[in-house]
């Protein structure tokens, strides 16, 4: 058992990009650290660098209490799930599974005794004699995990192991691996670029987005107080809507928010912990600011007028227990890569809507997220 | 070849037994496409194997049926018997060598920037004839009495270190494995290239996996690179085999089969076109045939192996 501590470390190529910028970070003890980002920002080569298959350009790695920078992969201690399970296709199940033992030379009667333990909790005893080619996908995963368990290692290395399996299987595996945690509380390191997973699966989720940590903390944080726009962006599905508007204070001083121009202005009053935060500011009277809200915080709006946003319905999902509308507001910042050229809003499933119908929806102003526009953080 | 012809014909047949049609004429059409093919066979390939087969049990003019008798000369004369024993010695040596050099070779080119270089110099020899190899290697090896002046290069670059200059291509013994190394030389590239491939389609994750197991790089070599890639070290390893119990132009060009030097091949080419004895000629071909047979059979049956997966 070890904490891993990554400490000002840099990863630069050899065309002086850096691919990891100063990356300070403790994943301790026992915890279920997530690393997640799009594809591209670093959180791979993060994980391989802890595994030792990535030379450290500068800063400390710390496994435990022993530098490992210069320590090889084998003298680490760590096991690691590749994402395409890379097991040793001549190799049944049990070689596969025993292969690190006999490297260490254990007892035979020793490596038999992990591998049909770590077999069974896995669910793949009836396999053991099996190649990896006469597997499926979903029983392959489990041979690779299987593989890491058996070590006992210090740290599980996992590099988005689930992203070959079809949705269903995914869901579940996912599963396993949270029970397995809890059966097997190893330090953990998870990398993924899928955010339900991050959310679902870790202690506390890094989101990294290129080579920079945004903001590191549970999933409840992250989902509640985003520190930018990117982790606002990036965590819940759908993301979470953002518009351009202006700060102002009413006469009795109470924050609003203006969402459009002329006929189109709409004004939200922040309410709950966003309006105390920042009444206590001295801000300029109409200062830019980036208003985030998420699809859930919209409800229809009936009779009210007070906090409500109106546009044109652009497209419906119906999902069953609840729809997605996507809807054209001013002042809405729609990114141009978006499917949609509407804000997302989740509504109940029995609610008439239809295409092209101009719709009025109430915000919950309580939950409210302020960006500056400026350096994209969260507004304080 | 033989078998790879029957092979055919079960493909044919098996065709026809899926197929909608009436079974007899699906059966017609089977023989219609692998006709010729069987004709070729029968013509070029079975006819004569028969005949030699025929021939090798009649004497040296093929008039009188003597049996066994000319199997019994080969298995009983000093003098083919170290023919069978050179011929073996070629076969394990030229064997190991080629694939070992070829295997390590392809290992170290795998890690150094000018890959490509040193891969086109090793293959060089292989676009050589084995003729003009021969002779290049004749020049190397060429012998002056000690205190003259050397004109082979390997005489001359061991006189230098003040060793005696040895005359490699005659003196019994050593004349086997100089002869050897000119086929080593050859044919390494070619070995080289073939297995580099098959490195090359070694997962680069899997190499990992094994080190993070803890793996050092001789136990991931031993126990991961070279087990994935056996089925390839088998096909180059059973190449060589065949090329190597058919070697002849290398000792025909080189001692032309003196010094202790025969093998099989140049053997049964001084018994027909020297000593006019197509029975004996015929015996030592049927020895060769007999010996191709198993690793013919072996390959062919990994050939099906690799379709069926």
């Amino acid at each position: 058992m070890a904490d891993v501590r990554f400490e000002h470390v840099y990863k630069r190529y050899g065309d002086g990009a850096n691919v990891i910028s100063d990356l300070n970070l403790q994943v301790r003890d026992q915890e279920f650290l997530v690393l997640v980002g799009p594809s591209g920002c670093g959180k791979s080569t993060a994980l391989r660098m802890i595994a030792g298959l990535e030379e450290i350009s500068d800063g400390d790695l710390y496994i435990g209490q022993r530098r490992v920078n210069d320590v090889a992969p084998k003298d680490r201690d760590i096991a690691m799930v590749f994402q395409n399970y890379a097991l040793y296709p001549h190799m049944s199940v049990f070689d596969n599974m025993a292969f690190s033992l006999k490297l260490r030379h254990l007892p035979k009667a020793d490596i038999a005794d992990r591998v049909q333990k770590a077999a069974t909790m896995l669910g793949i005893r009836d396999y053991l004699q099996r190649k990896p080619r006469e597997l499926s996908g979903g029983q392959r995963q489990r041979v690779a995990l299987g593989r890491a368990i058996v070590r006992e290692p210090q740290v599980f290395l996992m590099d988005e192991p689930l992203s070959n399996l079809d949705a269903k299987l995914r869901v579940q595996t996912r599963a396993d691996i949270a029970r397995l945690h809890q059966q097997v509380p190893t330090t953990t390191v998870y990398v993924t670029h899928d955010q339900v997973e991050a959310m679902t699966m870790g202690d506390r989720i890094a989101v990294l987005n290129a080579g920079i940590i945004q903001q590191l903390g549970t999933p409840t944080e992250l989902y509640e107080t985003p520190a930018n726009l990117f982790v606002a962006g990036f965590i819940g599905s759908p993301s979470m809507d953002f518009f351009n508007a202006r700060l102002v204070r009413q006469g009795d001083g109470a924050p609003v928010v203006l969402i459009g121009e002329g006929a189109d202005e709409h004004k939200l009053t922040l309410e709950g912990e966003t309006a105390t935060q920042v009444a206590g500011q001295a801000t300029a009277d109409g200062r830019p600011v980036i208003v985030g809200i998420r699809p859930e915080a919209f409800a229809l709006a009936g009779d009210a007028t007070e906090n409500t946003l109106t546009g044109t319905v652009d497209v419906v999902e119906h999902l069953g227990n609840e729809q997605l509308v996507y809807i054209r507001i001013p002042g809405a910042m729609v990114p141009e890569t978006a499917e949609t050229r509407g804000s997302t809003a989740r509504l109940p499933a029995h609610a008439d809507i239809h295409l092209n119908e101009k719709l009025t929806l109430a915000v919950d102003t309580n939950r409210l997220h302020l960006f500056d526009p400026a350096t994209t953080n969260r507004f304080v | 070849m033989a078998s790879i012809a029957s092979s055919d014909t079960g493909v044919a047949t098996q065709k026809g037994r899926s197929g909608r049609q009436e079974p007899s004429r699906d059966r017609w059409i089977a023989w219609l496409w692998a006709g010729p093919a069987i004709l070729f066979v029968a013509v070029f390939l079975v006819y004569p194997v028969i005949y030699t087969l025929w021939l090798s049990l009649f004497s040296a003019d093929s008039s009188s049926f003597v049996g066994l008798q000319n199997f019994r000369r080969i298995f009983t004369s000093s003098v083919l018997l170290e023919v069978l024993r050179n011929n073996l010695l070629w076969l394990v040596l030229g064997t190991i060598a080629t694939v070992f050099f070829g295997l390590v070779i392809a290992v170290l080119v795998d890690r150094v920037r000018f890959e490509g270089v040193a891969k086109a110099a090793i293959f060089i020899p292989m676009s050589i004839s084995f003729v003009g190899a021969s002779v290049i290697w004749s020049f190397m090896y060429q012998y002056q009495p000690a205190g003259q002046e050397q004109t082979g290069l390997i005489n001359a670059v061991i006189t230098k270190f003040g060793f005696a200059p040895q005359s490699w291509l005659t003196t019994p013994g050593l004349a086997n494995f100089a002869l050897i190394a000119i086929y080593v030389w050859m044919w390494t590239g070619f070995c080289m290239v073939i297995l580099s491939a098959a490195l090359k389609s070694v997962p680069a994750d899997i190499l990992e996996a094994a080190r993070v197991d803890g793996a050092n790089e001789f136990a991931i070599f031993f126990r991961v690179t070279v087990p994935m890639i056996s089925p390839t070290i088998v096909v180059v390893a059973t190449t060589m085999v065949i090329n190597l119990l058919k070697i002849f132009d290398i000792i025909y060009v080189t001692t032309g089969g003196n010094f202790g030097t025969n093998v099989i091949a140049m053997s049964y080419y001084q018994q027909l076109f020297t000593f006019n004895d197509s029975g004996l000629a015929s015996a030592l071909a049927v020895i060769l045939l007999l010996a191709v047979i198993p690793v013919l059979y072996f390959n062919i049956r990994r050939f099906r192996a690799e379709g069926v997966r």
